[in-house]
């Protein structure tokens, strides 16, 4: 029995990466470096414009830049990440780095400005590359992480981790992870289960934060360990009327739609009305008002069929009657109506 | 005496690559892998204790060896075995079963005689392990083991 070597894991034998303190890593020259002259770095010949084809980034940048309108900031951003990652791939295939670089994000942005959808392609776009193994995305909120009673949010957080390891777990609303409110929350738990697999386990799984802005800051600000373990900070801002325009015509267009120029109008009429009122979340609201668009369209459709015959293409039109028979225009009319009584008022 | 069960009982034990690389063949099978311990390894033991649940749902064999680790973290002087179940109808069963821990010292078994009637004498196999109650087993001989390591 004594001549097998016993290469497991028992309980004084520990995998020296696990134990060192973060931070130290950066400091430490990697001991191929010291090995390979310079001499023989400068002979190798690097195609970076291959290198890119053969990763298939390209590819997703195309879809990213198809897909996502706006976010400008939040592309640039995303390809110096992504050039980040090809270099250290080149690097590690020259034997040039042994650490995985830390790559948890963390979003933040108003609702509805495609943090999900970002977050969907960076898996992508890591798994491309090879720093997670399957690329998968496993979006959680609190619920899925905290538990109801004592000793039910470690298994759960858990369980949840291990789903997610080998691709990215997508953390929507991560604030409410942290209550201060109540000092019983086990949210607390939650955080500590997730900062010990995101240091420990950096080469399995990425996460990535997201939540609105002021929010997100507090909550780094009350946990000083998250903001120090993640690596980019990305801030998604909010589109101008023009990107939501865009974003409409491309969403009714994905579902084969179209917009009469009528209708076109009349959308860009919604988008300023919808932007002054309450909860306006973006291009999620962009999305609703099409679906209740597409609902009155069916209906207008329905109703006027004794009249007279539709072709196959007014299946598809939307037109402005469908759009200005939301309550958004009704609500801006009462508005200003009410506005100019209370000034009439204030007159008299 | 080194018990050898299950799968790959021929060959040396796995190292953690190696142990990696067979869950995640058993993960891309759509087999549900355990992770069950017992400190008592005799070979008609079917019922070894499970730490935590079954894992479905996982894509990549690293959280299993999360789970691995922790289970080594408490049980590192016991035996740990893997198994994968395949739950496809018509198969619904185990399919793959490997030992990934041992303790540092294995007592081994005892053969004992039992005479019967007349000259017969019917035979069975005592691991001299199970001689200490339940949870005293291997316990003292790591916990010395694992100083004298450091």
């Amino acid at each position: 029995m004594s001549e097998t070597p016993k290469s497991y894991g028992h309980p004084g034998i520990t995998d020296p990466v696990d134990e060192r303190p973060s931070g130290t890593e950066s400091f430490r020259i990697p001991s191929d470096l010291i090995k390979q002259s310079d001499s023989d770095l400068s002979n190798v010949q690097i195609d970076l414009a291959k290198e890119l084809v053969e990763a298939g980034i390209d590819d997703v940048f195309k879809i990213l830049d198809q897909e996502l309108i706006g976010l400008t900031p939040v592309k640039t951003r995303i390809r110096e990440i992504a050039s980040l990652l090809l270099v250290e791939h080149l690097r590690r295939k020259l034997g040039l780095s042994g650490e995985a670089p830390t790559l948890h994000m963390s979003f933040t942005g108003n609702p509805g400005t495609g943090k999900t959808t970002v977050a969907l392609r960076m898996a992508e776009i890591l798994h491309r590359l090879g720093f997670v193994r399957k690329g998968h995305l496993v979006s959680v909120t609190r619920d899925d992480l905290v538990g109801q009673y004592i000793g039910h949010t470690a298994p759960k957080s858990k369980e949840m981790l291990k789903k997610a390891m080998g691709g990215v777990l997508f953390i929507d609303e991560a604030y409410y992870l942290y209550r201060p409110e109540n000092e019983r929350d086990y949210g607390q738990e939650a955080i500590e289960i997730l900062l010990q697999v995101m240091e420990n386990q950096r080469g399995d799984l990425v996460v990535i934060l997201a939540g609105y802005v002021e929010r997100m800051e507090k909550f780094f600000a009350s946990n000083p360990g998250f903001r120090s373990r993640i690596a980019h900070h990305i801030d998604f801002p909010d589109y101008d009327n023009d990107e939501l325009l865009a974003i409409g015509e491309l969403i009714l267009a994905k579902q084969s739609y179209k917009l009469s120029q009528a209708g076109r109008d009349a959308l860009a009429r919604y988008i300023v009305a919808r932007k002054t009122q309450p909860h306006f979340a973006n291009a999620r609201s962009i999305r609703n008002a099409l679906d209740r668009a597409r609902l009155r369209q069916a209906n207008r459709l329905v109703r006027g069929a004794g009249s007279s015959k539709i072709t196959g293409e007014d299946l598809t039109i939307i037109d402005a009657a469908d759009l200005l028979a939301s309550r958004v225009f009704g609500l801006e009319a009462a508005m200003q109506s009410s506005l100019s009584e209370e000034t009439e008022s204030n007159f008299n | 005496m080194r018990i050898t069960q299950g799968c790959f009982s021929f060959l040396p034990d796995l190292t953690d690559d190696q142990i990696r690389a067979q869950v995640q063949y058993c993960i891309d099978k759509g087999w549900a892998v355990n992770i069950e311990f017992t400190d008592d390894p005799h070979p008609r033991n079917t019922y070894w204790e499970m730490w935590g649940l079954p894992m479905f749902d996982i894509k990549d064999a690293a959280a299993v060896m999360m789970e691995l680790a922790d289970c080594r973290k408490t049980y590192g002087n016991l035996y740990i075995r893997i198994s994968a179940i395949d739950s496809t109808h018509g198969w619904e069963s185990v399919r793959i079963s490997f030992i990934v821990n041992r303790p540092e010292e294995e007592p081994g078994f005892q053969l004992q005689r039992q005479e019967s009637n007349g000259r017969n004498i019917r035979y069975t196999t005592h691991p001299y392990a199970t001689d200490l109650p339940e949870g005293q087993r291997y316990v003292v001989r790591s916990a010395n083991s694992s100083k004298n390591s450091r």
